[in-house]
């Protein structure tokens, strides 16, 4: 996607959040809950806007979650997930 | 070699370096300078060029530091001095002088963390008076390079000249990954060499490349990658007023723009200038103007250097099927399952410290024999005397009993290094996130807690990974609380002297058991610690778990033999300095003055020498513990090092026994008996409550000199002594009393 793409993308296209996915699930990243802490390092970590993101499982204690993400895998809290959406 | 750098962009890096309390400090521009470049002297010629090794973590950096300098390294020792700076020579450069320097892991020039500052603060040079950077190597693993190909487009704009290495390349062909190295790095405007670290693949090719580039004048660079246009009018009112303030050159002063932009942090760094009002007014129309694109400021800088990645990747990568990933899956399946998951952890760390004790027997046996040996050596070939006598009794005693558990720290690093490097701690990380959360630690507590293992030290420092500063704080109070392998002398004496190796449940025994307990007791009371101290710490809102779980890799034996053998390196010349002097001075004081009566009985002679009188004035202090002088002598001694425990009681024992006493010293502890009753001075309660003291007291000089200079203040390391200390007194208190209560003294 090109930078002129990614202005174009509305804001918040759905409700759905990274935390609602099921283990396996695919999905690309529309937005972002504003209140979200450390915002700059999660997108610095490769999770901007329209990146295809695969949720691959839930820790033990259904927190955090896994997921598989411009071909790494990234441990982020459930919270984080859920400011977090996709579509 | 002259490296001749006599050109543009030489200045632009050099005005990064000079001591500065603030960022950039304001220069006044020649006129018609804005734009242009400026002209640096040339170097002097027989310099050492310095290149820094940059690089995400898990890029494989430090293997490809080992394959790049061959493993001359200066690497700083634990006690007293931390290792922060990984500096090494190139290896094979001819005599040419070039100094690599391996940096934290970084994941972008906005730093995170403390670790990331000190990798940042390196790389721009701010500190005061940091050496010029004639080359930054930029390690990216071949498998996922588009978090790399950001930090490298941040580092681009810096106007430093920059080799990127495409690392893991047999890895990222297996998986299909084709990249094209010379295009992407026409693309980029630097050159891309790819390598693997780990099988040795293309290091000639990388070292010849790194001599290049220092060679090469720095006006034959060119960096691409400008901003689209849109971007850059929005940028340019801001990054005008950065070139005004001094920044070299138009690129590093968009950059700057960018950061600022992107980043409140970033813009308050600049909160001390003087026309920071002007700035602000900047960054915020700019803002604004982001607004009516519908991009949220926060998100400038990361979408636009995400889109070039995009655009870069497309262009000259294809991605292949990614199976390093999806074996790291298959196995996670196992190894992170919701119940078998963190039942594995709790049986490796079983087993683990079984096979320490049972496998590390032999060699110890046979240097215990050496030791022996070396001893009848000195006794037969010198006259009988004073000096012979501080030899034997004194020196080989104290070092020898130390030495012997040479094995078992081998052990305890090779399975260390092997959790680590295969990628398995960050998924024991992944799985204790929420258990750590609950007690007021965090996720990112595990690994400096799991390394406290080896030795607080550098756990104590790993701490700088964890963002939040309470979180951190916590962390540091209580991992010495983790038994270090300094505790493991002391353990495996104790316990095999006292604790019987009758098999349990066909490959356990009570020993190797015992020793998980005890490492388990640390666990808990670092817990509990953990969990008062949060209660006391006014905790705000704790930042968030964010950890890259790295694929599974089979560790590369050269970099775990080379950490064993620093290691190894490392406990031998403590064990030669420390406990040899202690051993010297000890012997003196069990020594002297000697006793009036030439009697049999050397029993009389220790106790009315310094160290027995030493130890007698602080038996009634530890008698509730069960403990009787001369474990007493041990424990005052034991505050340089807790190892030098085992050093003591040796030398103490040989003086005592005299030179016919050539049994081990396991043997000489089972075999004591008080001389009134004739009944055994330490029985397995003493042991126990030995054992629940070493678990607990803080008694290590360079764990409270690393704790005052990652906390800045004597507040938090006496908090520590306090708090540890009289823990292990009640502990220990209630385990002999109660013992005894029951009738099991």
């Amino acid at each position: 996607m090109s930078f002129q793409e990614s202005l174009d993308l509305k804001k918040v296209t759905s409700s759905k959040t990274l935390a609602a996915l099921r283990p396996g699930e695919d999905a690309v990243i529309t937005g972002y809950d504003d209140a979200i802490s450390d915002q700059i390092r999660l997108l610095e970590m490769g999770l901007v806007q329209g990146t295809s993101v695969r949720m691959v499982k839930f820790a033990p204690w259904g927190d955090p979650v896994q997921l598989s993400v411009r071909g790494y895998h990234l441990a982020i809290s459930r919270k984080t997930a859920q400011a977090i959406l996709v579509k | 070699m002259e490296f001749n750098t006599s050109s543009a962009n030489g200045a632009a890096a050099a005005s990064f370096s000079q001591p500065q309390t603030k960022k950039f400090e304001a220069r006044s521009p020649a006129p018609g300078e804005k734009l242009s470049r400026r002209v640096s002297p040339p170097l002097p010629a027989a310099r050492t060029a310095r290149v820094l090794l940059v690089g995400n973590p898990n890029s494989g950096k430090t293997t490809l530091f080992n394959a790049l300098t061959g493993l001359h390294q200066k690497v700083g020792n634990y006690p007293g001095v931390t290792v922060e700076r990984k500096i090494g020579a190139l290896a094979n450069a001819n005599g040419l002088p070039v100094e690599i320097q391996d940096l934290p892991g970084l994941y972008s020039l906005l730093p995170n963390s403390l670790d990331e500052q000190i990798a940042v603060t390196e790389l721009l040079r701010k500190s005061a008076g940091a050496p010029a950077v004639d080359l930054v190597v930029l390690v990216a693993d071949a498998n996922s390079l588009e978090r790399s190909l950001y930090l490298c487009l941040q580092i681009l704009d810096l106007d430093v000249p920059t080799l990127l290495v495409l690392n893991m390349i047999d890895e990222a062909e297996r998986n299909e990954m084709r990249v094209e190295a010379q295009g992407l790095g026409r693309s980029l405007g630097i050159p891309v060499v790819a390598a693997s670290a780990k099988k040795m693949i293309g290091i000639d090719h990388l070292r010849a490349a790194i001599f290049t580039e220092l060679e090469k004048p720095r006006s034959l660079r060119q960096h691409l990658m400008p901003l689209p246009p849109e971007m850059a009018a929005l940028c340019r009112p801001a990054a005008v007023w950065f070139l005004h303030q001094g920044l070299p050159t138009a690129r590093a002063a968009m950059s700057e723009t960018l950061h600022v932009i992107s980043d409140e942090t970033c813009l308050q760094n600049w909160s001390a200038h003087a026309q920071f009002e002007t700035l602000r007014e900047l960054v915020a129309q700019a803002r604004v103007e982001l607004g009516r694109r519908h991009i949220p400021w926060q998100r400038a800088e990361t979408n636009l250097r995400f889109a070039i990645v995009d655009q870069l990747l497309t262009a000259h990568a294809r991605r292949g099927r990614r199976q390093n990933l999806s074996h790291s899956e298959k196995i996670d399946r196992v190894l992170t399952h919701r119940v078998f998951g963190p039942l594995l952890l709790v049986l490796l760390l079983a087993f683990m410290f079984q096979i320490i004790f049972s496998f590390a027997e032999i060699p110890m046996n046979a240097i215990e024999n050496f030791f022996a040996g070396l001893s009848g050596q000195v006794e037969a070939g010198m006259p009988a005397g004073a000096l012979r006598d501080l030899i034997v009794n004194g020196a080989l005693a104290g070092v020898g009993a130390v030495v012997v558990f040479l094995p078992q720290i081998l052990f305890l690093f090779f399975f260390l290094s092997l959790l680590e490097d295969s990628g398995y701690l960050a998924r024991a990380s992944f799985m204790l996130d929420r258990v750590m959360a609950k007690v007021g630690l965090h996720g990112h507590s595990v690994i400096p807690l799991l390394s406290s293992f080896a030795c607080a030290i550098p756990g104590i420092m790993a701490t700088r990974s964890i963002k939040d500063t309470k979180d951190r704080l916590i962390t540091i109070m209580v991992a010495p609380l983790m038994s270090c392998s300094a505790r493991l002398p002391v353990y495996a004496l104790m316990i095999g002297a006292f604790i019987p190796g009758t098999k349990v449940l066909g490959i356990f025994s009570w020993q190797g058991i015992t020793l998980f307990g005890l490492y388990a007791l640390g666990i808990v009371m670092a817990i509990l610690a953990a969990f008062v101290m949060k209660r006391f710490l006014a905790k705000g809102a704790s930042s968030e778990f964010m950890m890259e779980l790295p694929a599974y890799r089979i560790p590369s034996w050269r970099t775990v033999l080379w950490q064993m053998y620093e290691r190894a390196k490392l406990f031998v010349t403590n064990a030669g300095k420390i406990i040899l002097a202690m051993s010297i001075v000890l012997w003196f004081l069990a020594s002297y003055p000697k006793s009036e009566i030439h009697a049999p009985q050397s029993e009389n002679q220790i106790l009315q020498s310094y160290a027995g009188r030493m130890g007698k004035a602080i038996e009634p202090m530890i008698a509730p513990l069960g403990f009787d002088w001369k474990i007493g002598l041990g424990l005052i001694t034991s505050f340089a090092a807790r190892e030098v425990m085992v050093g003591t009681l040796a030398t103490i024992y040989q003086v005592e026994g005299g030179d016919e006493n050539s049994a081990s010293l396991r043997e000489a502890l089972r075999n004591d008996r008080n001389p009134q009753t004739g009944r055994p001075v330490y029985s397995i309660l003493t042991a126990i409550s030995l054992l629940v003291f070493f678990v607990l007291a803080c008694q290590c000089m360079s764990t409270v000199a690393v704790v005052r200079r990652e906390t800045n203040s004597w507040r938090w390391p006496v908090i520590m002594i306090v708090y540890m200390t009289a823990l292990a007194y009640v502990c220990s208190l209630i385990v002999y009393q109660g013992g005894r209560l029951l009738g099991w003294g």
